[in-house]
């Protein structure tokens, strides 16, 4: 089984503040991974360090994807090698409309930008299953979107760029039964047997149809417990206090 | 939009290309009752424009620099040439325009937008018009769209002297005093009462020589109840010295007329742009403008409306992109000088390594003037931070039954958003000119279509920082 993601004694920085330490991870190709922990424990700066985003500093360690070091990497070149983050609160970029910026994303990592009628075909399919609006890929970038349709976008964009890897973000935060759906039906979409994914989340709801194979927890600046999927249901139950016995 | 293709789409060559054929005939640098007489003696002018120039160089003369506003250090009169008429007669079909010149305006892409999408076109080269022309149906119209060397001497003379000069007045200050002075050039449009031009007019200038300036006049008349959209261009390749562009703008428009006024400048970064532009709005009638301003090393370009009928209506609608060693100054004048009219000003302004844009709304409310409503927003964006933005309002409301809205906004470029989108796999570079097209594109909807394709691209060129 070869291994998509290695993280190796990695410690991450904000600032001048430790938030990360010696932490080690693996993904291997075709798997689901889960990261779990409480508020504050480093989760999204973990996501964050993998995507390569400017506002953390890597003081130690490494990050091979594929087996390559990337960490001197910018998040463009990052994104082509096929890593994806579903952001928790993404940005609203007025002016570029989303379909706009999907085209130009997509010829981006595919080094080749998607014939306009056929990106449009695609497009529209996607939208129509995550149930988003035909009009929302004339909007501008998630101005003005809700939280729930920011999230769909989210999904829409990693189902459209078809990474190696996708990291979810806190896809489900804020939203309802209905919604937290139709992201997990997507994420099934998008996962097959040469895709890997991360799903960073709080909510047992978004894992119940998802089949997951290993489940991460933050703690103490570092993966401080391992198991496989049945940690979700004992976390979801007694809280984090269940793992302190093992 | 799409960055990619844009970079491809454009090369620099095509403003940056120098023209090398010859002019026929230039004046000597600086500025003396000699020169300003030759310019008359060779345009065969008639008696009172002769006397018009010597007037206003003695205005300018006893004029002092404006004591705001960039420096103008930099420039200095006694090294430009006010006048260069290029080899070339003022013709009507391309094939006779010089083969060098016709290029220049190929590469600029003006014959190829007259064939697809314009009511007429008129082509500047330094001082004088080298090509003039308008379709036929439009002309059938009644629609004069001619040089102004022409029009002087024409048919509509009287017209010309009557309206020349009348709402731009030489003692204003010292660059409209050096216009009429050394004015050459430049448009002349007359649309008659009813006609409604549903394509637009457009007049490119073009400056090609060293050390000079260029101060051609447009002179446009939309009557009652007509209907007009003109476009104006300009670029110059760049050079090591100073070059002035100094012209001036005079619009009419009649009562329950309509006129929009686009411009894209894109001057070379050696040239200093002190252009002036005013309009007379009657009753009911309504003027846009339109401004896309890029290039110059140092712009002050404040157009003025005049809302002097009941019911008149301004549009402005402006962006500048100030990069390195430029100081743009740009803004909008109205004076509400009847009731019920109305004015909207959306400005926006982009500054990049080191560069300084300054907007100033100026909007003056005449004591009589009830219920005009007034709303003012300006949007500026830093890309980093050496760069400068100012917003400087000036309002002066003399009446009290105003509605007025003002709203300015000056923030930094979002590394946040830049980071989101490089997530996705775009560049630095893109990201950051794709956040740069968005934050321009309410603006460049508003521009014609080949105009907002050129402004994506000057965008796309300056974010790349291949100036």
């Amino acid at each position: 089984m070869s291994i998509l993601l290695e993280i190796k004694n990695l410690s991450v920085a904000v600032g001048e503040k430790l938030i990360l330490r010696d932490l080690d991870l693996k993904i291997p190709v075709g798997e689901t991974h889960v990261l779990m922990g409480q508020n504050g424990t480093g989760k999204s700066t973990l996501a964050s360090a993998i995507m390569g985003s400017p506002a953390y500093t890597v003081t130690n360690g490494e990050i091979l994807f594929e087996g390559e070091k990337i960490i001197e990497e910018s998040p463009d070149k990052r994104a082509k090698r096929g890593i994806f983050l579903s952001f928790q609160n993404p940005e609203e970029v007025p002016g570029i409309t989303l379909e706009n910026f999907l085209r130009t994303a997509k010829g981006a990592v595919a080094d080749e930008k998607p014939r306009l009628m056929q990106f449009k075909k695609d497009i529209r399919a996607q939208m129509e299953q995550l149930g988003i609006g035909e009009a929302y890929a004339g909007r501008e970038l998630n101005v003005g979107f809700s939280g729930g349709e920011k999230k769909k976008s989210e999904i829409l964009q990693l189902l459209m760029l078809n990474p190696k890897l996708a990291i979810l973000d806190e896809a489900d935060s804020g939203l309802d039964v209905d919604a937290i759906k139709v992201v997990s039906e997507g994420v099934n979409r998008f996962r097959n047997e040469g895709n890997s994914l991360l799903i960073i989340t709080h909510n047992p709801k978004l894992l119940e149809d998802i089949k997951v194979d290993r489940v991460h927890v933050l703690s103490g600046k570092k993966i401080g417990f391992e198991g496989g999927a049945e940690l979700i249901g004992q976390i979801a139950e007694s809280g984090f206090a269940v793992l302190e016995g093992k | 939009m799409s960055t990619e293709q844009s970079i491809e789409d454009v090369a620099r060559e095509m403003y940056d290309t120098k023209g090398v054929m010859k002019p026929k005939f230039q004046v000597d640098s600086g500025l003396t009752p000699e020169i300003i007489s030759m310019i008359s003696d060779e345009k065969h002018e008639p008696d009172w424009m002769r006397e018009f120039r010597q007037k206003s160089l003695e205005i300018y003369n006893s004029t002092a620099l404006p004591d705001w506003g960039p420096s103008l250090d930099g420039l200095d009169m006694a090294n430009i040439v006010t006048y260069v008429r290029p080899n070339s007669k003022m013709e009507t079909s391309w094939e006779d325009v010089p083969d060098e010149i016709k290029n220049t305006f190929e590469r600029l892409g003006i014959p190829e937008a007259e064939r697809t999408g314009l009511a007429g076109v008129g082509a500047q080269y330094d001082s004088e018009v080298v090509y003039h022309s308008v379709k036929k149906e439009v002309a059938d119209l009644g629609v004069v769209y001619t040089d102004m060397d022409t029009a002087l001497k024409g048919e509509y003379g009287d017209l010309v002297r009557e309206k020349f000069m009348q709402i731009l007045r030489t003692t204003e200050h010292k660059f409209m005093a050096l216009h009429g002075a050394v004015w050459s050039g430049g448009s002349f449009v007359y649309v008659p009462e009813g006609v409604e031009v549903s394509i637009p007019l457009q007049s490119y200038f073009r400056f090609n020589a060293a050390g000079a300036g260029q101060f051609e006049h447009t002179l446009i008349i939309v009557e009652k109840n007509a209907s007009l959209h003109f476009i104006e261009g300009c670029s110059a390749p760049k050079y090591n010295v100073a070059n002035i562009h100094a012209g001036c703008v005079e619009l009419y428009v009649g009562e329950g007329a309509r006129l929009r006024y686009s411009t894209i400048e894109n001057w070379s970064k050696n040239m200093y742009n002190l252009n002036s532009k005013r309009a007379v709005v009657e009753k009911n009638g309504i003027i846009e403008w339109v401004s896309g301003s890029f290039g110059s090393h140092t712009g002050c370009l404040y157009p003025m409306s005049v809302l002097r009928g009941e019911g008149a209506r301004m549009d402005y609608t402006g962006i500048t992109f100030a990069g390195a060693g430029q100081d743009l100054d740009t803004g909008a004048q109205v004076i509400h000088a009847a009731p019920n009219t109305s004015s909207r000003i959306s400005a926006k302004s982009i500054s990049k390594d080191g560069g300084l844009s300054t907007f100033r709304g100026g909007i003056t409310v005449n004591k009589d003037a009830k219920g005009c409503k007034v709303s003012v927003s300006c949007d500026s964006l830093m890309l980093d931070s050496i760069s400068r933005s100012d917003t400087v309002p000036v309002l002066d409301v003399r009446g009290d039954d105003v509605d007025i809205g003002y709203e300015a906004k000056i923030g930094r470029i979002s590394e946040q958003a830049i980071y989101y989108l490089m997530s996705r796999g775009i560049s630095e570079a893109d990201a950051k000119a794709m956040i740069v097209n968005g934050f321009a594109e309410p603006i460049s909807k508003e521009l014609p279509l080949e105009y907002a394709v050129e402004m994506n691209n000057l965008i796309s060129l300056e974010m790349k920082g291949n100036t």
